[in-house]
């Protein structure tokens, strides 16, 4: 098992041979494994200290001289730190910078509420320009880099922290705005990204013994958002579940109910972090804590089954 | 070779466009504008490397104006030196216009990055000049900062990464008018003395007076032989310059003149 920060750091070696990418950290390197790139790549690595803004500004000057820069430290500080930078130098500019924060989420673990991230989404799927991709595993992740290094634009890729089971493989799909559906279902659809993606599978086991077909979707692109297949699949088993490592407020739950509301009004359930900061604790305490089990996306199901019309 | 009087009748014409463009769209920021005319002319029409019929031109000098709010002078010396036509100098903060109230990079080619949200242009700059290195280019990046805009404390981070890496193609400029727009500077947030703060991050330190075009040109050949650290020429600019009645007078930093006023303005600035 590997995390998504894992892939990050290893996919960005060996994007590093083209000398169009730099790298910049802000004193979390060893965390953020962007090390690995700076080892090989030294004259191509920049240490910023723990100083975020500049760090992002300075990636816009990259960028715009024709560079493509990827920044990093926790998804802590960037983007809340650099908010500002990223709203006007980067993405106004729509300069072709690649944010990639780590650490991401309540599975952060014993550092706590202020180290956290669970607003990082919805603070900036609100920039235009800004993609946001959230990979489910180390193989998607380094997908998604790749990705995000050959398509112009800003990006934020969120990583998180620790080794997760393997969803997805070398061979399976990745393609910036579709979204994968992992398994088939005709009487829900759990929507999910990141972490939870593994938590709705194992949801959608469990409720097959209980005679509920669930359809499990892997939706890393959360902006721009795969409106066919949520729309199909939405059509089909008339009700959603959305799971995420994040709060109700602005995440990929809401980034599903502003398009359903839109297009096709069913009833959904948010499983995800219900306005409140999080704690110290064992990353698999914090997500029985916090509500973000498989059992409570299983919870989630049964209620929104209870509401369909 | 641009001579100094050439120069300070390129200024005198930025400055007149500047009253034209602000008064014509009823809003703008005069007083920073105004002051800074005789170094963009400066710039403009002597020591930018650059080519203004080809704003993208590889090699080029780069300009980033990073308190943004100050834009009709970087329109203005645009237009005269060549980059778009000087009727499109009317269009200024106006529907659909190129030259939007603060610069624009997606709008208007020669703008080299978008700005107004102050404290973002040098780190920017820094990058740029990163860039340039890591190409071997010959490229100076100029970065224009205002004095208010130092309160921002990312305008130091940025301060300290030109340090780190010793980024001696890289040459910033103060626009040290003291004003800003609740009052004078030293009043709303003291930052003297500027110059031993650049000095104890390892900067070279130019002060000049920015209105007088003998210093300005004087500090640029200095500041263009620097080597081994970032240079700062720290230009003591009188807000409002040219205009009686706008010099060294706060409440100008973003208010338009008026039909009557403008025209007085133009008066003096014939």
């Amino acid at each position: 098992m590997k995390s998504t920060r894992e892939g990050y750091g290893d996919v960005l070696v060996e994007l590093g041979n083209d000398r169009n990418i730099v790298v910049l950290d802000a004193d979390l390197s060893a965390s953020t494994y962007t090390n690995k790139f700076a080892k090989e790549h030294p004259e191509r690595f920049f240490q910023c200290g723990v100083a975020e803004q500049n760090m992002v500004g300075m990636a816009v000057g990259f960028a715009l001289s024709g560079k493509t820069p990827f920044v990093s430290t926790f998804a802590a500080f960037v983007p809340s730190r650099a908010l500002d930078h990223i709203r006007v130098s980067v993405c106004y500019n729509n300069a072709n910078v690649k944010l990639a924060s780590t650490h991401a989420g309540l599975t952060v673990g014993e550092d706590g509420a202020t180290h956290q991230a669970m607003e990082d989404i919805a603070a900036l799927r609100a920039l235009p320009n800004m993609k946001v991709i959230v990979p489910a595993d180390y193989e998607e992740a380094k997908k998604a880099v790749k990705a995000a290094a050959d398509t112009f634009g800003p990006f934020y890729i969120r990583l998180g922290r620790n080794k997760l089971p393997e969803i997805t493989s070398p061979e399976s799909p990745f393609e910036i705005g579709k979204a994968n559906v992992l398994r088939e279902g005709t009487d829900v659809s759990i929507i999910a990204c990141g972490i939870m993606v593994s938590e709705a599978l194992k949801a959608a086991e469990d409720l097959e013994k209980q005679g509920v077909s669930a359809e499990v979707i892997n939706n890393h692109s959360i902006k721009p958002l795969d409106y066919e297949t949520i729309l199909n699949s939405v059509n089909k088993t008339g009700c959603v579940v959305t799971a995420e490592e994040h709060q109700i407020n602005g995440g990929l739950g809401s980034t599903i109910a502003e398009f359903l509301v839109q297009n096709n009004p069913v009833p959904q359930e948010f499983v995800a972090v219900h306005d409140t900061f999080g704690e110290s604790g064992k990353p698999e305490e914090l997500m029985e804590k916090y509500g973000l089990t498989s059992k409570d996306i299983v919870r989630a199901v049964k209620k929104v089954l209870g509401r369909k019309v | 070779m641009e001579g100094v009087n050439f120069l300070n009748d390129k200024a005198r014409t930025i400055r007149r466009d500047i009253i034209q463009m602000i008064s014509g769209a009823k809003s703008g920021h005069p007083a920073g504008a105004l002051g800074m005319a005789d170094i963009f002319a400066a710039l403009y029409f002597k020591i930018l490397n650059h080519k203004p019929e080809e704003p993208d031109w590889s090699d080029r000098d780069k300009l980033v104006l990073s308190n943004g709010h100050i834009s009709a002078v970087r329109y203005s010396s645009m237009a005269r030196s060549g980059y778009f036509p000087v009727e499109e100098l009317k269009s200024f903060r106006k529907l659909n216009s190129r030259l939007q109230g603060h610069p624009s990079y997606k709008d208007l080619p020669g703008v080299e990055s978008s700005s107004g949200s102050l404290g973002q242009g040098l780190s920017i700059a820094v990058g740029m000049a990163l860039a340039s290195r890591l190409d071997n280019k010959e490229s100076k990046i100029y970065c224009v900062v205002s004095d208010g805009e130092l309160d921002e404390g990312s305008s130091w981070e940025a301060i300290t990464a030109a340090n780190k890496w010793k980024l001696d193609n890289l040459i910033a400029i103060v626009d040290r008018n003291k004003i800003q727009i609740s009052g004078n500077s030293e009043e709303i947030w003291p930052l003297e003395s500027l110059k031993d703060k650049f000095l104890a991050y390892n900067w070279d330190v130019i002060e000049i007076d920015g209105n007088s075009m003998e210093e300005i040109l004087e500090a640029f050949e200095k500041a263009k032989q620097i080597v081994g650290k970032p240079v700062v020429i720290i230009a003591y600019t009188v807000p409002g310059k040219g205009v009686s009645f706008m010099e060294n007078n706060y409440e100008w930093h973003g208010r338009p003149p008026s039909k009557e006023e403008a025209k007085i303005a133009l008066e003096e600035l014939k």
